[in-house]
């Protein structure tokens, strides 16, 4: 057991030195996904405390966190300087996609809120 | 008949109404019925008018022809309502002007002779310019009421008036609007007549007769378009009923009275009117009855108050204060001739002359004269000697005149016909009911039955058995009367009702109930009847539902299929009653956390963004790639304000605004962004890829 234990905690220290060689503005956006998940999951308990009603704007809360952790997760892929699929895509340009998605989907949100 | 239905007695009373009802609706003269229902038609609102000038003089004029004192009270407010418009006859219609003039007229409002000279000056104006009927009308109407009034008022281009007038008219009697209308109206007609007979009162020289000459002549032929109903009832109608303007025949039957009347009142000789449309005109106006709207009762009054002096012919009403004879309490008959204001008549006779019976066959046709009673102004004949039997009746009066100059001055229409109602008491004899055996036909036992008053027999059958019922009914005049009800009814105790009708012959009534063709029927249930028997007809002053007694009924058993008898009505009459009151049911509103525990998780909520920026902190982020040119800088914060404006109106989106001011408000935002945005990304990655490169 002791040396199980050992083993995760070497495991999780070379990868927490591994990450701490990532870009900054790549943790920036990895903190925004775990702070819009945890978004997420607070409603998530709260629709488990109290019931589904209003079930919209559950959803809509919800939703709203998911999709925008999803956009999120696309921009860092398109950020990534060690992702060579989108060496060629500007970081700007992924940005702009990143606020336009980002928009739309709010707009729908906004309005299935209820 | 057996079943679920009313009993016999509210089918009497609703027969016995359908009965009488055609003969409620007669001619009668104008009476305080008609009083009562004008003061009730013509409110005035709370500020004392009656809406326009036009409803506002209906009123008075209604008021003032029937005597109302209510009138007078109207005074005040209605002389200030006129006076108004008569203040400014320059911006006044001359439609305004002339009911004005008509209300102060007709209440004998004080108005200044200035005010009046004014309102000649431009009703005379009016004249001149118009070439349409209306306009002429109104203010030929205008000045005659103001002639009226004692003021001198002299129309010095008659001749050319009436004859603008005149060119209006068409070949058969009718006239058009204006010069430029194809449509040509009856109620036009009478409107035309009243100006030409006002052109005639106002004229400073006398028009010309043979004009005069050839109007009487369009208005004989107006009255050849007469319409009628076969009970010698008169009425003017338009000729297309889908026209423009259409008013109604109430309409247009009083606009020709009213201008036939004022025309033959002021022109020398008489019209040649037959007198039986005189009468029939106003037995029109008469049979409306009591009005149900203050146009229509304004027009019925008017019109019957011209009819009453008019100059062709006074039309005489004959008419019958009641129209039900009872054989047994020897009522007389009794008939009033009177004007259609109810005034009396000339001394005149009045004959029976024909009496028909319903099927128009002529039952008595000797000639008896009505004994005429002054004190009350009524004819009276005794109905015994006319050996008239129960039952409906057309009776035919004639009227003569007794003094032969009246004969031009009065239409009597001659010959009247009446539809009366004589009643009388039914005598029921011969009256059995008994058992018979089926086979033999033999009588076991016959009871007699005195169906003056309840009787209460006990009879007893089985399904071979026969139910046999017997009565005869007669007239006063020993005929075999037929009522229009008799039914037997046969009750169970369980409420089942059987009806019966009971077939009758010449000579008697009878029934016999063959028990075993009605096994059926009866639903196989045994036990006591009880039986009732109704007779009952409008002309039997005793119609009545006895009950018989009851009879003891002992059927097979019911086999299996045989039917159920139906589910028995807790009260036949309760489907009239008032409907349960239907309770609303809404949903529930869902039930709703307590409001700490949902504030406490927006709280919680807050947390990660919290733990976000902490996050920010720690990793030191900064502002430094912000652009610090002017240029760059004014774009890339233009760029956030836009995306907050974005974040701004959607939040206003969801509080209050709808999806497309919201669509509309984003394209102009977006827009803007995508320019904007455009230029503060495009500067930092040319800032990057300079720095790559360097």
């Amino acid at each position: 057991m002791p040396r199980a234990t050992s083993d995760a905690r070497l495991l999780i220290q070379s990868l927490s030195k591994a990450y701490a060689a990532t870009p900054t503005n790549l943790k920036i956006i990895d903190m925004y996904v775990v702070f819009t998940v945890a978004t997420a999951l607070i409603q998530v308990a709260y629709m488990g405390l109290v019931g589904s009603f209003p079930f919209n704007s559950f959803l809509s809360g919800v939703l709203s966190c998911i999709g925008t952790a999803v956009l999120a997760v696309c921009l860092r892929i398109q950020v990534n300087k060690d992702n060579k699929e989108f060496k060629d895509l500007p970081p700007e340009r992924a940005f702009a996609d990143f606020v336009l998605c980002n928009l739309v989907l709010h707009l729908v949100i906004m309005n299935f809120l209820g | 008949m057996a079943g679920r239905r009313p009993g016999p007695a509210a089918i009497l009373l609703l027969l016995l109404a359908a009965a009488l009802a055609p003969i409620s609706s007669a001619v009668r003269p104008v009476s305080d019925a008609h009083r009562s229902a004008a003061a009730e038609l013509f409110v005035p609102s709370a500020d004392g008018s009656f809406g326009d000038l036009e409803s506002t003089y209906e009123a008075v004029r209604t008021f003032q022809i029937l005597e109302l004192e209510k009138y007078k009270s109207l005074t005040g407010k209605a002389c200030e309502f006129a006076a108004e418009k008569l203040a400014f006859p320059s911006s006044s219609a001359a439609k305004d002007l002339f009911h004005a003039v008509r209300i102060s007229g007709a209440l004998g409002c004080s108005v200044d002779t200035g005010v009046y000279d004014g309102v000649v000056a431009r009703l005379k104006a009016v004249i001149k310019d118009t070439n349409s009927l209306l306009e002429f009308y109104y203010s030929v109407g205008g000045l005659l009421s103001i002639k009226e009034q004692g003021h001198k008022v002299v129309l010095s281009d008659a001749e050319s008036t009436f004859h603008a007038i005149k060119a209006l008219s068409q070949s058969d009697g009718r006239w058009r609007y204006d010069t430029n209308s194809a449509e040509s109206s009856t109620f036009a007609a009478g409107i035309a007549l009243e100006a030409l007979a006002g052109i005639v009162s106002l004229a400073d020289a006398e028009v010309d007769p043979s004009m005069i000459g050839v109007v009487k002549n369009d208005i004989v032929k107006l009255f050849d378009t007469i319409k009628s109903y076969d009970d010698g009832t008169f009425y003017f109608d338009e000729k297309h009923v889908d026209a423009t303007e259409y008013k109604g025949p109430i309409m247009t039957s009083a606009s020709v009275v009213r201008g036939v009347t004022s025309f033959a009142a002021v022109v020398p000789g008489k019209l040649n009117i037959p007198g039986e449309k005189i009468l029939g005109l106003s037995k029109f106006f008469l049979g409306i009855g009591l009005p149900g709207s203050a146009k229509d009762c304004f027009n019925q009054i008017e019109s019957l108050s011209f009819l009453e002096n008019n100059r062709v012919l006074v039309p005489l009403i004959l008419s019958l204060p009641s129209k039900v004879f009872s054989l047994t309490s020897k009522d007389q008959l009794k008939v009033e001739v009177t004007t259609v204001f109810g005034s009396s008549a000339p001394p005149l006779k009045v004959n029976l002359v024909q009496v028909l019976g319903s099927d128009s066959k002529v039952i008595n046709s000797e000639n008896k004269e009505l004994q005429f009673d002054l004190g009350n102004n009524v004819h009276h004949l005794d109905i015994a000697p006319l050996k008239i039997d129960v039952g409906k009746y057309s009776l035919v009066f004639e009227i003569s005149l007794q003094e032969p100059e009246h004969e031009t001055v009065y239409a009597t229409g001659g010959r009247n016909t009446e539809n009366v109602f004589i009643t009388g008491l039914i005598k029921v004899n011969k009256a059995e009911i008994g058992i018979s055996d089926n086979d033999a036909g033999t009588v076991e036992s016959v009871q007699k039955l005195d169906l003056l008053k309840d009787t209460k027999v006990a009879l007893s059958a089985n399904h071979l058995h026969k139910l046999r019922l017997s009565f005869q009914l007669t007239t006063p005049l020993g005929q075999t009367f037929k009522p229009h009800q008799v039914f037997l009814k046969l009750k169970h105790e369980s409420k089942v009702e059987h009806l019966f009708v009971v077939p009758g012959s010449s000579r008697q009534f009878k029934i016999v109930l063959d028990f075993l063709g009605l096994v059926e029927k009866f639903y196989y249930l045994s036990g006591r009847y009880d039986l009732e028997l109704a007779v009952g007809d409008a002309a039997m002053e005793n119609s009545f539902l006895r009950a018989l007694g009851h009879l003891e009924l002992d059927l097979p058993e019911a086999p299996e299929k045989a039917p159920r008898p139906p589910a028995q009505a807790v009260d036949p009459f309760s489907k009239f009653g008032p409907k349960a009151e239907i309770s609303h049911i809404f949903r529930a509103p869902e039930k709703r956390p307590p409001k700490e525990l949902s504030l406490a998780f927006m709280g919680l909520t807050l947390l990660p963004f919290i733990g976000f920026l902490i996050g920010l902190v720690r990793l030191g982020v900064n502002l430094k790639n912000f652009p610090s040119l002017p240029g760059p800088a004014a774009f890339a914060s233009l760029f956030h304000a836009g995306i907050g404006a974005v974040l701004l109106l959607y939040v206003l989106f969801w509080l209050k605004l709808d999806l497309f001011t919201t669509l509309k408000y984003l394209g102009f935002l977006s827009i803007f962004l995508v320019f904007v945005g455009h230029r503060a990304l495009s500067y930092l990655s040319s800032v990057s890829t300079k720095q790559k490169t360097a």
